[in-house]
Order: structure tokens, then C-alpha cells, then sequence
């Protein structure tokens, strides 16, 4: 799915203004701004697609956008601080100004998976480009099968959007299991990696369609297992990483095969880059 | 508007509208006369620290008159002629590509506008029409190739698409190859044959220096309705055809493209990426000098006051380390990886993306290389010792 709107289309390159209306501290390293554009312009996307955040004078970064698609008053992202640009957004402040280009980039596959199973496996910060998938689920129940969500985080302290998992895993239609890396003294769930919760999980390998989304490393093995469950390439979606800097296809950075990934990406049918996906350093 | 309408009055096609004309190397001025009246800033090749290269032209003196170049792997000189042929020469370290695509350009700046607010002010270029003077047959191919990078996938990059309806080009056919071109192999020279306003032969002999002129679009002929121009005749076409037949067939380079996008992306573990990268010191010239590499970058600049921000578009190279770099590290960190990168995308994924080779046959990267590293040497090493693609059926086994 490509998605447009008429200010990126005109000058995709040239961002527009949001203040930060909210900002929330997620986990130790997360947080998520809840940001409105300038002159009350409405906001739509697909669920997958991302946005260019710029920090005045420090620097732009794509980071995905994890609110509902149903809102279009507000943006959402949920970031981790990994850098330079990362770390002073976290040092934004309710009131203060962002720069925003987008949105950018395919979409999860959610009118695909109508009528099946659907698995939506997220590892650490991965869960928020997913979170308006497990949104529009939510919203519209009735037209999927069985929703189940496998989450996987570093330790209990890092599980992302504690109390909507906590939501979604109380509703009788929806499975949520997660795992944790390192355990606590105060934890009583799954340790070990995400990829363990694969081959019991309810969800019927010839019926079901699987979202991926975390590092790369983690993306490889649990395509490995629900290969091994029998679920085909083309009913496994991933959602791909790359060094992105114009976000339209342009500047080249993000190259991977015949893919620019943040134009014909992030969300990849997995056949379209299994060629690739294992090759080291492509 | 006004751009796409100037598109229209400039049709590509040549067949049945295309004219001729001879003009004698003095009329040179009078067509750089000409343009400069019609309010283009004419580009041209022009000596300048040992190298032939683009930039203003104002007088036919300023071109490089009775030089040409000598050209192998990691060698670049100039040296006099026997003659005073004005394009005696192949291709220098420019590429056309830093008039359309530049180097450097500034995106957009923002301004602060009280505690944690700025608003951001978008760069408006209104582009110079310009006349390139002295285009070859592979660097049209390079801009039609990057024609379609920036102007027609689903975004434009309205700089570049602006600095290219404003652009008038003068095509020159090769009449010297560099022992580094391999455009002949490469299906695109050195006989131009579309995307030019005007294409010149240049004749020059014990009798006569002179050029064939031929007519591309509406404006190329409007031009040529300025020279002084007689009929050409079909010995002087014959004649000129001749001159880049034999340019053709003196090249002594060629690159092997039957299957090439298979040969090289069906062979990532080949062990000669290894052996190339002992000798690539990952310098970004190849794709510097390339005339069809697009890749850029950006940088965020702030003033001392920290008042005002700008971005800046820089082009750039997957030979860096920095390109790849996402958080935690760069995803090509060896120079393999990095080699490999630039030579699959140039010859493979180039196609998939963009539905031709990245190359055109310049061999500007062989010559500007430091050390000579030659891309058609490396394809060749690759296709000699390539495992047989697998058999599709062995009915033995059955």
C-alpha cells in the first residue's frame, strides 16, 4: 500500500510543524509523543508507516508511528533514545516543537489478514509500529479469526504499553503471551526468547498470516519457526530496518535489492526479501 | 506549470523533423554567442589543474583546444594534439550530474520562534536555464538514467526537475576514446542518439575543421537557424559516421552484461569481493566521479546563537561507513560488504529498481580509482570462476 498526502507530495523533502501535546515516559529508555500539527491539520496513515521527526538544529530521524489510525487530531510515536537525535526528543517537553515529514512507507497487511488467524509478534520497541495493527484489530474484532500477539522484552521493566497488553490479554478474544529475556524476582511469566512461544501458540499454520516486527536477529529466528510450523513466506510480513534519510526513495541509503525499504518497505511480504535476508551485511 | 509546459514545446523525437547542417569551428562563438543571448549560462569542458572539466564557458577560446586526455586505472593526463580539435578528448572527472544534482544544496532552513517553537521556511529555487556544451553519448545516457531516478517513481524531486526543463543540451560525438571507455559494450555511445537538443560531429583534417550539426528537438533547430551553416552533404554524414565508428572500434575495453544482474547477485559469496576489497580503500571516488550515483545525505546545521537551523543535501557514497549506519552499527562494515554493495546496485539492482544498468560506460571509476581497481576486469573474474548455475533437473538421481 502507498500512502500520500498533499503537503509531502508537493514538497516531499521540507517538513511541517507539530507541538508536542503529551509526552509520556514508557519504560527507563522509551517514551511516546502525542503531537498535533500546526493549523489543526488532520493526520492519516496505515498502520506500518512512519514519519521523519526533526529536532530543531540537531537532526531527523524516521521513527515509526504507533498510534490508532481511527485518530487523525494527534500523532503518536513511541521512541526509543538510541542517539544523538533520539536523546535531545527525549528532552522535549509538553509545549515544545517538532518537525514532522510523512506519512511514509507500506502498510501491514490488515485487510489481508481478514478472516485468519493473525500473529503479531513484536520484540522490545518493535511492538509500537504494531500497535495500530493490534488497534485495528481491536476495533474490528468481528472480521478476523484468532488474534494472538507474542511479545518478547529484555526484562519485565521494559515490556512497552504494560496496561493496553494488560487490556487486550483480559478480552476473551484475544491471546497475549510474553516472554522476558531476564526475569525478576516480582515476574511469574515466560523467560526465554521470543521464538519459544512460537510453536505453541494457538493459531492454525494453513489459516494464519504473522506480523514480525523487532531486530533483525530476532525477525530471522522466528521466521525460521513459523516456517517450521508451516506458515508460507507469503503469509509472514516483517517490518525492516534500514538507514533512511529522505524517506522517498531518493537518497539511496536504505537500498536493499531491489527495494528502497523506506518506499517499497518497511513492511516486506517476506518472500519479496528472503533472497537477501540472511545474506551477512547486505 | 511553466515547467511542464516548456516540456511540451521540447519533444524528444528526432525521426522525419531532424536537420543537419555544417558549420566551420569559428561558428563555435556564434553558438555560444547565441545561447548566452537567449539567457542560458552555457557550461562546456574547459582546462583547469591538470584535468578537463565542466564549468562557464564565455568564449570558444575557453575550450580546451588541441588537448586530449590519456586514461588507464589510476592515471589521468593531458596531452597535446596534432591538431586543435576542440572535443579531441573522452571524459574528465565531472560529470553533468553536479549541474542538475548538485554537491551541496540547502534543503530549507528554520528559524526559532520563542521557547521550544520555530517554523520552518522552505528554500525556493528558481533555476538558470542552462546549455551544456559538449554532452557525449554516455553522459546522455547517464541523465536519462537519472531522469528517471528523481523525476519519474513516485516522488519528484522538484529541484532536479526544475534544473532539467531549464537545461539545453549540445551533444558531441566521440571522435577519441580513452583506453577507458566501454560505452560501445554498454549499448550506449559513443554515437549519441537521443535526449539532445543539438549534436555536433566534430571534422577536423589537413583541409578543414568543421563540425556536422544535427538537430534533436524544435529548440536545436531554432539554434541552428542562428549559425551560419551550409547543407550538409551525405559525404559529410558518411563522414562523420565513420569518425565514431572508428572511435567504436578502437575501444579497448568492454563489459560482458549477458546476465550480469543473475551473474553477480546469484554470486554474493563469491571469493573475489574479498580479493577486491584488499585492494579498495573505500575512498568514495568511483562514485564521485560516476556520473549516474545519486545517493546523498543530509546535515542539520545551527548558527552560534542556535537562532536559526538549515539542512543541507550532500551527496554521498555506500563506500562510507556512515551510509549504512542504523543504531547499535552500520550494517556493511566490512569493505567487502561495501564493494559489493556499489557493484551489485550498479550492474543489478539498478535494473530491478530502475529498469537499466547504472552503467553507462564512462570508466570514470577505472581512471579515478587510486588504484585502479576496473569494474570490468572484476565482472570478468567473477563470470570465469562463477559455480555452473545449478542444473534444473537431473533426471539420473531419479
Amino acid at each position: 500500500m502507498f500512502m500520500t498526502n498533499g503537503q509531502v507530495a508537493a514538497r516531499p523533502m521540507t517538513p511541517v510543524v507539530g507541538r508536542i501535546r503529551r509526552r509520556r515516559r514508557e519504560t527507563q529508555d522509551t517514551f511516546t509523543l502525542e503531537i498535533e500539527l500546526e493549523k489543526k491539520r488532520r493526520f492519516s496513515f496505515a498502520p506500518g508507516q512512519f514519519n521523519m521527526l526533526y529536532v530543531f538544529g540537531v537532526g531527523e530521524v524516521p521513527i515509526s508511528i504507533s498510534g490508532d489510525p481511527a485518530e487523525s487530531d494527534v500523532v503518536r510515536h513511541t521512541t526509543r533514545e538510541v542517539g544523538v537525535v533520539t536523546g535531545a526528543m527525549r528532552g522535549l517537553k509538553e509545549g515544545d516543537y517538532l518537525g514532522i515529514r510523512g506519512p511514509f512507507g507500506s502498510a501491514w497487511p490488515v485487510e489481508e489478514a481478514e478472516g485468519r488467524d493473525v500473529v503479531v509478534i513484536a520484540g522490545g520497541i518493535g511492538l509500537a509500529p504494531l500497535r495500530p495493527v493490534l488497534y485495528h484489530l481491536m476495533d474490528h474484532r468481528e472480521r478476523y479469526n484468532r488474534v494472538t500477539i507474542l511479545y518478547g522484552a529484555r526484562t519485565p521493566e521494559d515490556i512497552l504499553y504494560k496496561q493496553e497488553l494488560g487490556r487486550w490479554s483480559a478480552r476473551l478474544d484475544v491471546e497475549v503471551f510474553a516472554t522476558v529475556d531476564r526475569a525478576t524476582r516480582t515476574w511469574h511469566g515466560n523467560v526465554g526468547v521470543i521464538t519459544t512461544l512460537i510453536p505453541r501458540a494457538p493459531f492454525d499454520p494453513k489459516n494464519a498470516l504473522a506480523m514480525v516486527c523487532g531486530p533483525e536477529i530476532m525477525m530471522h529466528f522466528c521466521v525460521r519457526e513459523l516456517h517450521r510450523r508451516g506458515v508460507t513466506s507469503d503469509r509472514i510480513f516483517v517490518s525492516m530496518e534500514r538507514n533512511m534519510q529522505c524517506a522517498i526513495g531518493l537518497c539511496g541509503h536504505c537500498q536493499y535489492g531491489p527495494h528502497f525499504v523506506c518506499k517499497d518497505g518497511p513492511v516486506f511480504r517476506f518472500d519479496q526479501i528472503e533472497e537477501f535476508f540472511s545474506v551477512r551485511e547486505f | 506549470m511553466e515547467a511542464s509546459a516548456q516540456q511540451e514545446e521540447k519533444p524528444v523525437a528526432v525521426e522525419g523533423g531532424l536537420r543537419t547542417g555544417m558549420i566551420n569551428a569559428t561558428e563555435m562563438q556564434r553558438l555560444i554567442d547565441v545561447l548566452r543571448k537567449e539567457g542560458y549560462q552555457v557550461l562546456g569542458p574547459l582546462l583547469r589543474d591538470g584535468a578537463i572539466v565542466y564549468d562557464e564557458v564565455e568564449a570558444a577560446g575557453d575550450l580546451p583546444a588541441g588537448w586530449m586526455d590519456e586514461q588507464e586505472g589510476g592515471v589521468y593526463h593531458l596531452k597535446r594534439r596534432d591538431d586543435d580539435a576542440l572535443f579531441g578528448f573522452a571524459v574528465g572527472p565531472h560529470s553533468w550530474k553536479r549541474y542538475l544534482f548538485p554537491p551541496m544544496r540547502r534543503l530549507w532552513q528554520a528559524e526559532r520562534k520563542g521557547k521550544g517553537k520555530f517554523r520552518v521556511i522552505p528554500e525556493e529555487e528558481t533555476p538558470q536555464r542552462r546549455a551544456f556544451l559538449g554532452v557525449r553519448a554516455c553522459e546522455l545516457a547517464a541523465i536519462a538514467i537519472q531522469d528517471r531516478i528523481f523525476m519519474q517513481g513516485p516522488y519528484v524531486d522538484p529541484v532536479y526537475a526544475a534544473r532539467r526543463q531549464n537545461t539545453v543540451i549540445v551533444a558531441v560525438n566521440c571522435g577519441h576514446a580513452a583506453a577507458t571507455c566501454f560505452c560501445a559494450s554498454m549499448d550506449t555511445g559513443p554515437q549519441v542518439r537521443q535526449g539532445f537538443d543539438l549534436a555536433l560531429t566534430e571534422i577536423v583534417d589537413a583541409e578543414r575543421h568543421v563540425f556536422l550539426v544535427e538537430t534533436g528537438t524544435e529548440t536545436g533547430a531554432a539554434l541552428l537557424a542562428k549559425l551560419e551553416a551550409r547543407p550538409a552533404t551525405n559525404d559529410d554524414l558518411a563522414e562523420a559516421r565513420r569518425i565514431v565508428e572508428r572511435t567504436a572500434e578502437s575501444m579497448q575495453r568492454s563489459l560482458d552484461t549477458t546476465d550480469v544482474h543473475d551473474l553477480l547477485l546469484g554470486n554474493l559469496d563469491h571469493p573475489r569481493w574479498d580479493e577486491v576489497a584488499d585492494r579498495c580503500l573505500a575512498c568514495t571516488n568511483c562514485t564521485m566521479v560516476c556520473p549516474t550515483c545519486f545517493c546523498s545525505t543530509v546535515e542539520d546545521l545551527t548558527d552560534l546563537s542556535g537562532k536559526t537551523a538549515e539542512r543541507v543535501q550532500l551527496w554521498d557514497s555506500c563506500f562510507s561507513m556512515q551510509y549504512s549506519y542504523i543504531h547499535g552499527g552500520s550494517v556493511r562494515m566490512s569493505g567487502m560488504a561495501r564493494y559489493r554493495q556499489w557493484l551489485t546496485h550498479k550492474l543489478a539492482s539498478w535494473i530491478d529498481q530502475f529498469g537499466t544498468s547504472g552503467c553507462v560506460g564512462c570508466g570514470r571509476c577505472i581512471t579515478w580509482c587510486p588504484v585502479g581497481i576496473d569494474l570490468t576486469e572484476e565482472v570478468r573474474a567473477i563470470r570465469a570462476t562463477a559455480p555452473p548455475a545449478p542444473a534444473l533437473e537431473d533426471e539420473s538421481e531419479y
